[in-house]
């Protein structure tokens, strides 16, 4: 993982940072990462640019118990398979909850954390992570502090 | 100290990742504004992730304000993002741009045992600064610098020193309230023409005494004070203090926002909100949700996510 | 697949190195162990050899060796001799076998070795699981955090959700594969276990445990093919290739829609059961991808043996032992037999090479087996490859 050369990890920035990815403009299907070729149209189909919400359920999960060194320091950490709103799945870590309070279907929402420092000195990767969404805020505007 | 609780980073966090959220939430409340018309981002921190490469630059890049903008990090202890609020406000009258985002924020560090340590947390604050529907118009700023050596970190070390009481009379004290005091004397108002008032929040003692030392009753500066519960936020401080405020207030309410940031300065601003705050301020969380929204560490975790032990 | 006329290939002879932690061995000597093995056993000489396939995942990042085919011609003696190395992760020797396969059908050469080595302890744990989660999708899951049992545990858990699993019948896969390694002298692990040693040892990725894993080996297997017309100069039980069928996946889990199915498994073994004109009940004996317990289970649903979600039932029931209705890789597999990534698609052919000779010991034997198949898989099903090999 400390092996990652630096243009590698540069190129897939904007992707990291705001779940770019792509949509098949022929059949509609949405796409992360982004793909420059549609596996349902190929050479009929042509993909644009598009920007996921970040919303999405949780498909599958784990708890990571052992890991590459580069995680080390935030073992035991969930990982999950989310399904975005807007179609496809997305592998990330699942934060702000217990591993006993994820379950599959539970709504989350994309956060922009850390993913990895490399070693001493290197670079900082960020990129999205998930927790769970919660719009309880959003009906209690009227109270005062 | 008057401080009850205060907000730790988690370790998948740090200056830059709280920068993003806060920013996000200002842009959600700021429906009208494309990414593209941004002219300049500044985000102002004591504790910027790294030395030499700007917080700013990614903060713009997870916002989508890339490429056609300026972009800095400032650092003038805790009130690095109100003199980028300042900045902004020249860019904009100057007809330079249309809109620029200054954001506050900080995961404050504190060396185990010192006093700081009750106090130092982590918490951010953006502003989006236009010339179109604005939820607060600014009537007028000012700022009040010298050079006081009441707390610093030389380059290299890990936690700040400070110089005990000496943080308070000539540091805080003077600059705040001298600070305010210009202000209230370019806008002919004083303290009785304000609804509300916020001040930089290093504890939960120092504003409210300022806050007295101007003329401000209690309750006008209570809904600004977050420490109490958050801790000191660092550049995050007065502007978290300020977003509380608008979480609540009303429609040509007005108000005094002095920030302060040790070595050391104050910026004082005077604002009257328009209709527009009561609609916006709806479509993102308010700053009690993100308080109440919380998990209770202890020090051995809190040890771990700060890294205090090494190897 | 094509339907112009190829000849028939058959395996005249195999050999394998013992498969664990093999301090004092490297790869050159992995190789030409069980290189040697396959070719003595054979009667050939290496001017008889015409081609060299062998299937190595990562040479370069275990032990700083690319170039690894060019390597095993050159230390077992046989420079000329063409030699490529093969690599599709932990389908590496499977597919080096449809190599060599492929190159004997087509008429190209006649006699060719198919051979897999991996050297995976001169790294440390951590350095060895670095270099493994290459099989899966570098920049979108292993990046993130995604190590290989974790994403097999995500599709354990969705399988879990949608079929009910229990994991019982996780440890149960376990247990069984213990059982058959501790009956061969050449697997990694030969100690038998229970069941409850498998469901309380420490979790790795939850719902997988240390037990549901397979180890990290040092290993190498050969099989040497010829045109079956003159296999019997070779040996007397020449074991005919029926059919060798590869198929590809998505590379990640994020594109997969079903994570309950191996595609690639169900494409190859469709096109191979078609081309070797047998049936599942034919089958008297499989060695599958079980690199974690739940993959024997998708494995055999995958395969055709059983519907979807209903391998418990083998399970439960005993039938994958020695002397059930289906068994089970009888060498062990890959959790007690050993995973020498590149070698173990070979390590496969080789015991059912095995079996179908009558030739397995210690009473892992399975009686009359007639038709045996192989299944190997890379990363989490993105290539499978099949082979079904019978005795007639």
């Amino acid at each position: 993982m400390s092996s990652l050369g630096i243009p590698q990890h540069w190129r897939t920035i904007r992707e990291r940072y705001r779940l770019l990815g792509a949509r098949c403009e022929k059949c509609n299907t949405n796409y992360f990462p982004p793909r420059k070729v549609c596996p349902k149209c190929r050479r009929r189909g042509k993909t644009t640019q598009v920007e996921f919400s970040g919303k999405g359920k949780i498909f599958t999960y784990t708890v990571i118990n052992a890991s590459s060194k580069a995680f080390e320091n935030y073992i035991p950490y969930i990982v999950g398979l989310v399904e975005l709103d807007e179609g496809p799945r997305v592998l990330s870590q699942i934060v702000d909850c217990k591993p006993e309070d994820v379950h599959i279907g539970m709504e989350v929402e994309a956060c922009f954390r850390k993913i990895f420092e490399q070693d001493d000195g290197g670079i900082i990767s960020y990129g999205f992570k998930f927790r769970p969404y919660d719009d309880s805020w959003a009906k209690d505007y009227e109270r005062n502090i | 100290m008057g401080v009850e609780e205060k907000a730790v980073p988690s370790m998948d966090e740090d200056t830059t990742t709280i920068a993003v959220e806060a920013a996000r939430n200002a842009m959600k409340r700021a429906p009208e504004v494309k990414p593209g018309e941004f002219g300049a981002i500044y985000v102002g921190s004591e504790s910027h992730p790294y030395a030499v490469k700007p917080t700013a630059a990614t903060v713009a890049e997870a916002m989508g304000l890339t490429p056609n903008l300026t972009a800095a990090d400032l650092e003038f202890a805790c009130k690095a993002a109100t003199a980028a609020m300042q900045a902004c406000l020249g860019l904009i009258k100057g007809g330079y741009m249309k809109y620029g985002i200054s954001i506050g924020a900080d995961t404050a560090q504190s060396a185990p045992g010192d006093a700081l340590e009750y106090t130092a947390a982590a918490g951010g604050a953006a502003y989006v600064i236009g010339g179109d529907g604005v939820i607060a118009e600014i009537e007028g700023t000012h700022s009040y610098t010298q050079d006081v050596p009441d707390f610093w970190r030389r380059d290299g070390t890990r936690y700040p020193s400070h110089a005990g009481r000496f943080t308070g009379e000539p540091a805080y004290f003077e600059h705040v309230i001298d600070c305010s005091r210009a202000l209230f004397e370019k806008l002919g108002t004083s303290a009785k023409d304000y609804d509300y008032a916020v001040f930089h929040q290093p504890n939960a003692k120092f504003p409210l005494r300022a806050a007295k030392l101007l003329g401000f009753e209690e309750r006008k500066v209570l809904p600004g004070m977050v420490v109490n519960k958050v801790g000191n936020t660092y550049s995050g401080s007065s502007l978290l203090g300020l977003a509380a405020i608008l979480d609540m207030a009303k429609e040509g309410d007005r108000i005094l926002m002095t920030s302060y940031g040790s070595g050391a300065g104050s910026d004082s601003f005077s604002m009257r909100l328009t209709d527009r705050v009561e609609q916006k301020r709806r479509l993102s969380p308010p700053v009690r949700y993100y308080i109440e929204r919380r998990e209770y560490i202890d020090y051995s975790m809190y040890a771990r996510f700060e890294r205090l032990l090494k190897g | 697949m094509g339907q112009f006329k190829r000849r028939d290939v058959a395996i005249i002879s195999v050999g394998t190195t013992e498969f664990g932690e093999l301090w004092d061995k490297g790869l050159k000597d992995l190789a030409w162990e069980a290189g040697v093995k396959a070719v003595e056993a054979a009667g050939i000489g290496g001017k008889d050899i015409q081609y060299i396939v062998f299937g190595n995942m990562s040479g370069g990042l275990f032990v700083g060796q690319e170039h690894v085919a060019a390597l095993v011609a050159d230390f077992l003696g046989l420079n000329s001799v063409p030699a490529t190395r093969v690599e599709a992760a932990c389908a590496s020797g499977g597919a080096a076998f449809l190599q060599a396969y492929m190159a004997v059908a087509s008429g190209m050469y006649d006699i060719v070795v198919a051979g897999g080595v991996e050297k995976m302890t001169d790294v440390g744990a951590g350095q060895a699981a670095s270099i493994l989660s290459g099989a899966m999708d570098y920049e979108w899951e292993a990046y993130f955090g995604a190590t290989f049992p974790g994403v097999y545990a995500l599709m354990a858990r969705r399988y879990m959700h949608e079929y009910g699993l229990k994991a019982d019948t996780l440890a149960k896969v376990a247990v069984k594969n213990h059982y058959h390694g501790s009956l061969n002298p050449l697997a990694h692990f030969r100690n038998r276990i229970t069941e409850e040693e498998a469901l309380s040892s420490p979790i790795v990725a939850d719902p997988l445990r240390r037990y549901d894993c397979c180890p990290v080996s040092d290993g190498a297997a050969c099989a040497i093919l010829a045109p079956l017309e003159v296999a019997r100069k070779y040996t007397d039980t020449p074991i005919i290739i029926r059919a060798v069928a590869q198929a590809s996946d998505t590379l990640s889990l994020l594109g997969r829609g079903d994570l309950c199915t191996l595609k690639a498994t169900v494409k190859a073994a469709g096109w191979a059961f078609e081309e070797a004109k047998v049936s599942r009940k034919d089958i008297d004996m499989v060695e599958v991808h079980d690199c974690f317990t739940i993959a024997e289970l998708l494995a055999l649903e995958d395969l055709g043996f059983c519907k979807k979600g209903e391998a418990e039932k083998l399970y439960s029931e005993g039938q994958t032992y020695v002397g059930g209705e289906l068994p089970v890789n009888t060498d062990g597999g890959l959790k007690a037999g050993g995973h020498a990534v590149g070698a173990t698609g070979i390590k496969q052919i080789v015991e059912v090479t095995r079996q179908l000779r009558g030739e397995a010991k210690n009473g892992r034997q399975v009686d009359g087996a007639e038709v045996g198949l192989a299944h190997n898989v890379g990363g989490t099903g993105a290539t499978a490859v099949v082979a079904i090999l019978s005795r007639r």
